[in-house]
């Protein structure tokens, strides 16, 4: 029987990583922007682009590299039937605030469109979406808190009208220093192999409050 | 498969504070967009659409108080409000979702020093803040997806009442000017030095403008009873993973969007309500995309030389604007468009045309390579 499955997940907070419930990575003592940087090269990505990102997207683009590869492996999704769904409660607030310093007073008044365009919070989106060449749908909702029932209720309606076949799917929450992401990748499969996992609200949850 | 209606809508602007009001100055020819000079709003005059300070003080403080209410919670307060009272529904139980489009909410806070965390400067705060007032009982989803906010809003909520989670779904879209905004886009050199003129050959930017845009949902399940006449047909969006502030030069995210809203739509629509920003990359942009999806022929219009480009807010605004022009067969020309200046030919609207209006497709594009097209048609 067909079904939905969570085929893989991963969170990263408190200066660590972990995929499928596994600590990858840690690197202790470092600020955000430093503790990203040594997570991209633990990872081997080569994508001169990531040094280009805001935290926002740097979170969402290792987050979805975590999920995507296996044994070293990236696995491909191109194409318009992946979804990209994601969601935080500050929004790019803080990329906004680094453009409002580049204009607070006339006497220093530089805005850049390289800080500028990261001040939106779908920017993050894109980025996953050039990385993978992914052109599917693709929405960034704010709330309070992450919303497993919102979340799993609409990403099954875009499974269920067969808008997209799977759905990266993801809290990324980047404030200050208050860093914290969750991402899964979805997938519709009629044959679930063992340690897959269901994809429900409490199961979102669940990975969700993991402790690395 | 359940039916979802547009039901009603509200659109305030530089141009009025009614769709009806919009629509009129529209057809006499006038453009909100006008030359300032605003020291607070950028170092150097810049075209853009303005809501009358005095006029939106005057009309909210007839029911509150304006002192405590940002300007961009009195401009979505008057919409919604002015949206509800024109239909007979009842929003009050668990089968109504209040969904806000924005791209920066409160952003203007953020340089009037209220404090590094002023729950202003959150959008699901404003949101909730928002949905409080009018007692909506199930808490507001926000949608930040650039310019293509207000489209995804709409699409989304079709969707949900599809799926039987909601009945109802009243969807507002609101931003306003902001120094923040100004200087971002400035710094992109991407603002016109005139009323932009979308489509045209001597388009030379984008003109920004502020505004709020409400449209109801409903799948009319509810105890209205009433008759509605304009269906929302199937909506999708897609990335053109190619680039986050460039328009791809192949169109690709838009045509596959734009084509697939087609194969799932009953007829040709009768006219597009494009983006149309009037930046030189944008409309290219676009027509490639159009004519990809085998549209270049059809009527196309571009409603951003009325009221600039209200980013957040424009998919809901233009799209009620699409509605009143279904509901009274006539189409609005492209303000600023004078003579064809795209290499691939569209169908610009240059004129005001009574016409039967049966069916529409509206699109909008934005930062981070996403794009969005909904169908709209008579019952």
């Amino acid at each position: 029987m067909t079904g939905y499955y969570i085929t893989g997940y991963c969170i990263i907070r408190n200066n660590e990583a972990s995929v499928n419930g596994k600590p990858v990575f840690s690197a202790h003592g470092k600020n955000t922007r430093e503790f990203f940087t040594d997570l991209y090269k633990f990872l081997d990505s080569d994508y001169p682009k990531f040094h280009k990102m805001d935290n926002l997207c740097k979170l969402g683009f290792l987050s979805s590299e975590l999920i995507l590869k296996k044994n070293g492996v990236r696995t491909i999704f191109s194409g318009s039937d992946t979804g990209v769904i994601l969601a935080n409660s500050s929004s790019s607030l803080d990329t906004d605030r680094m453009h409002q310093v580049t204009i607070i007073n006339r006497a220093a008044y530089f805005p850049s469109p390289a800080v500028f365009v990261y001040t939106l919070p779908n920017i993050v989106i894109g980025e996953i979406c050039i990385r993978n060449k992914i052109t599917g749908e693709g929405s960034f909702f704010i709330q309070e808190k992450l919303n497993p029932v919102f979340l799993t209720d609409y990403i099954r309606c875009l499974l269920d009208c067969e808008i997209i076949n799977r759905c990266i799917a993801g809290w990324l929450q980047v404030d200050g220093d208050d860093c914290d992401a969750m991402m899964c990748l979805i997938e519709k499969t009629d044959k679930p192999i063992s340690g897959f996992v269901n994809f429900e609200p409490s199961v979102i949850r669940d990975i969700y409050n993991l402790r690395i | 498969m359940t039916d979802v209606f547009i039901v009603s809508d509200n659109i305030i602007t530089s141009l009025g504070f009614s769709t009806g009001e919009n629509a009129s100055n529209m057809t006499a020819g006038i453009t909100g967009i006008r030359l300032i000079s605003d020291e607070s709003l950028s170092p150097d005059p810049f075209y853009v659409s303005l809501v009358d300070t005095d006029r939106l003080r005057g009309t909210f403080s007839q029911i509150l108080d304006p002192e405590e209410f940002t300007r961009f919670e009195q401009m979505a307060i008057l919409s919604i409000k002015a949206a509800v009272a024109a239909t007979k529904i009842d929003f009050s139980g668990e089968r109504t979702l209040f969904i806000l489009s924005t791209t920066k909410g409160n952003i203007d806070l953020l340089g009037k020093n209220t404090g590094k965390n002023d729950p202003g400067l959150y959008l699901w705060h404003t949101a909730k803040r928002l949905g409080d007032f009018f007692r909506f009982r199930i808490n507001p989803l926000v949608i930040s997806n650039a310019c293509t906010s207000g489209l995804q809003a709409v699409i989304t909520g079709s969707r949900l009442i599809r799926a039987g989670y909601y009945d109802n779904v009243v969807i507002n879209g609101t931003d306003i000017i902001s120094e923040f905004v100004v200087s971002g886009f400035s710094s992109f050199k991407s603002l016109s030095t005139g009323p932009c003129r979308p489509f045209d050959s001597t388009r030379d930017g984008l003109s920004l403008g502020e505004g709020s845009g409400t449209i109801i949902l409903t799948n009319n399940k509810g105890a209205s009873k009433q008759t509605f006449r304009i269906r929302v047909g199937m909506g999708f969006s897609g990335n053109d993973a190619n680039h986050i502030s460039g328009p791809s030069r192949t169109g690709e995210g838009l045509f596959l969007v734009t084509d697939r809203v087609m194969k799932n739509s009953p007829s040709m629509p009768d006219f597009i309500s494009a983006h149309g920003t009037g930046t030189l990359y944008n409309d290219e942009m676009e027509a490639i995309a159009l004519t990809r999806a085998g549209l270049q022929n059809i009527p196309v219009n571009s409603f951003k030389g009325y009221w600039g480009h209200t980013l957040g807010a424009a998919g809901v605004i233009e799209l009620a604007m699409c509605v009143h022009s279904m509901n009274n067969n006539v189409l609005f020309p492209t303000k600023g468009f004078r003579e064809p200046g795209l290499e691939n030919k569209l169908n610009v609207i240059d004129r005001v045309i009574k016409t039967e209006v049966n069916a529409c497709l509206k699109t909008a594009s934005g930062f981070g390579g996403c794009n969005s097209a909904l169908y709209l048609f008579k019952t």
